[in-house]
């Protein structure tokens, strides 16, 4: 019943003026066992852009997101057709090191993750296991980092204290901190600001987009005016299909697909 | 539903808290008996010379020294057996095992293992130890037996308390480009090491008390001297204890008692140190 969906995905969906693209998928089906999680995702993901995927929940969006870095590798039964290319190259071969892939896809989860050890020793882990031992040039990417992430001043005179003490908020922007200082191309951003209030979602998403500048940012959201606020490109995903992909002005404009322009009015999801 | 009921809903609730506390309390009471008993009889025992001679005919004379040894030394092997051991397999089972066949089939037997009675493992010990290894009635061999009947227990809490380590944690650190070493290394083991050390501890002070495996395995009744290494036999506090309480003299029940009063010294001591590393832990995690 989704044929023309998928006939039109497979016709190319990205606007063609887009000259960077950082991430492309072709054909991109995901399965967890037997039931079929994502169909024939084609879609390209520019650098230096913020690309929004909404959609209902369920819809496949974090699934598309975790193919991205392999984080769905974790998961036993999970099964990935298709390819997804960074930089031309498919990280879904057997050449491609999964450590060196996620050092350069940064990710961000919903629920803040810090270690349970100080904010100087959440920074500071990535750049060390990926080979950086140096004390005073760790010391300098842990202040370059919180910086990048708005949280320098805040922290600075208490680096050495658990950064579990932080508040909600602070500790986003500290996961985003410590996902920039192993210095990646790409920030993966799987609904980062849901669970937090407005005012720290204002932090966040001002934080996206000074980030824009120097990575490819995709980011997962629920909420709409988010994606708006934020985003240079939308994608909408239905039902493991994606619907429709165009930059976000004409998405929350001028949508082509019905299907969207419902979603986006809120008649349904 | 009528609100006439309530007076009477109110009135089993009390009873059934009454009872509950009755219960707590009996449990306590029939320890505080057993103590009272164990300490009024062998309190007058109690001396560096007790700690310090070796056991004798005479009771004027006799003491611990070697069996008190010996159960020192059967716990640091067994120890530095039984750690390794249950942390590599916990560690693989929740961390690296897939779901299949094989690894539900070691899921079970674990669990199933952790039900066999201790005698069992005394002649498992025996058979394999002693006479296959040809270990004959040493340390080591007691050690091995220990380590195999705790094992399990440890195995099951160490998978308890990495699984209790949050998903994000993980996802955090591979996220970064960490290895599953890595993850596992500098962060699982980390947030799970209270959990397994308070584990390993509730293990081997349930080893300390065993007599019935080491009779087996051939641990001596009467011993001349203190262990030196592992390879040489050795007696236990509760081969002592087996062996003194049995006899008809109240003069060797007294030394008995004064036995389990060291043996329980030692029991509290090690849950001492278990309730020391989870707060110690708790209160750095925060």
């Amino acid at each position: 019943m989704n044929s023309h969906i998928i006939e039109k995905n497979k016709a190319g969906n990205s606007p063609d003026v887009r000259k960077d693209i950082k991430i492309k998928t072709v054909d991109l089906k995901v399965f967890y066992g037997e039931h079929q999680a994502l169909f024939d995702i084609s879609l390209n993901i520019p650098s230096k852009q913020v690309t929004a995927l909404i959609g209902p929940s369920g819809c496949g969006k974090s699934t598309f997101l975790r193919t991205l870095n392999r984080m769905n590798d974790l998961i036993d039964s999970v099964r990935v057709e298709g390819s997804v290319l960074i930089d031309n190259q498919d990280i879904y071969t057997s050449e491609i090191d999964v450590v060196s892939l996620r050092k350069n896809v940064g990710m961000v989860f919903q629920k803040s993750n810090p270690f349970p050890k100080t904010i100087y020793e959440n920074i500071a882990f990535g750049p060390r296991i990926h080979g950086e031992k140096n004390k005073s040039s760790l010391d300098h990417i842990v202040e370059r980092s919180l910086n990048q992430a708005g949280l320098w001043n805040e922290v600075k005179d208490r680096l050495n204290s658990s950064a579990l003490a932080l508040s909600g908020g602070q500790q986003q922007r500290l996961c985003i901190a410590r996902a920039i200082a192993v210095d990646p191309q790409i920030l993966l951003m799987d609904e980062p600001a849901s669970a937090l209030d407005p005012k720290s979602t204002t932090r966040i998403e001002d934080l996206i987009g000074e980030l824009r500048k120097d990575y490819a940012i995709v980011i997962v959201t629920h909420n709409m005016q988010q994606a708006a606020r934020v985003s240079d490109v939308t994608a909408f995903f239905y039902e493991g299909q994606m619907v429709e992909c165009d930059d976000t002005e004409h998405i929350f404009t001028n949508p082509k697909e019905e299907r969207t322009e419902d979603y986006i009015t809120g008649r349904f999801g | 539903m009528s609100g006439n009921n309530i007076p009477y809903r109110r009135f089993k609730e009390k009873i059934f808290k009454g009872l509950c506390r009755l219960m707590t309390f009996s449990a306590i009471l029939i320890l505080g008996v057993l103590l009272y008993h164990i300490v009024s009889e062998g309190w007058e025992r109690l001396s560096s010379d007790f700690f310090n001679n070796l056991p004798s005919r005479r009771p004027s004379q006799a003491g611990i020294k070697p069996a008190l040894w010996g159960t020192i030394w059967l716990m640091g092997l067994t120890a530095l057996f039984a750690i390794p051991l249950a942390v590599a397999s916990a560690l693989y089972l929740e961390e690296y095992a897939k779901k299949n066949k094989l690894n539900y089939w070691i899921d079970i037997n674990i669990a199933n293992l952790a039900g066999v009675p201790s005698i069992v493992y005394g002649m498992l010990g025996l058979l394999f130890f002693v006479r296959v290894l040809a270990l004959g009635n040493s340390l080591l061999a007691g050690a091995l037996t220990l380590t195999l009947l705790i094992l399990p227990v440890i195995i099951t809490s160490a998978r308890e308390a990495i699984r209790a380590v949050p998903r994000g944690l993980r996802q955090a650190s591979l996220a970064l480009g960490a290895s599953q070493w890595q993850t596992i290394w500098f962060h699982v083991l980390p947030a799970s090491l209270p959990g397994i050390l308070t584990g390993v501890i509730l293990s081997l002070s349930r080893a300390i008390g065993e007599t019935a495996p080491l009779i087996m395995v051939g641990a001596a009744m009467y011993i001349a001297n203190v262990p030196e290494g592992p390879m040489d036999s050795y007696s236990a506090l509760p081969m002592q204890i087996y062996d003194w309480s049995s006899r008809p003299q109240v003069e060797f029940h007294e030394l008995a008692a004064a036995a389990i009063m060291a043996l329980l010294g030692i029991l509290l001591f090690m849950n001492g140190i278990a309730v020391w590393i989870r707060q110690h832990y708790q209160v750095k995690g925060k």
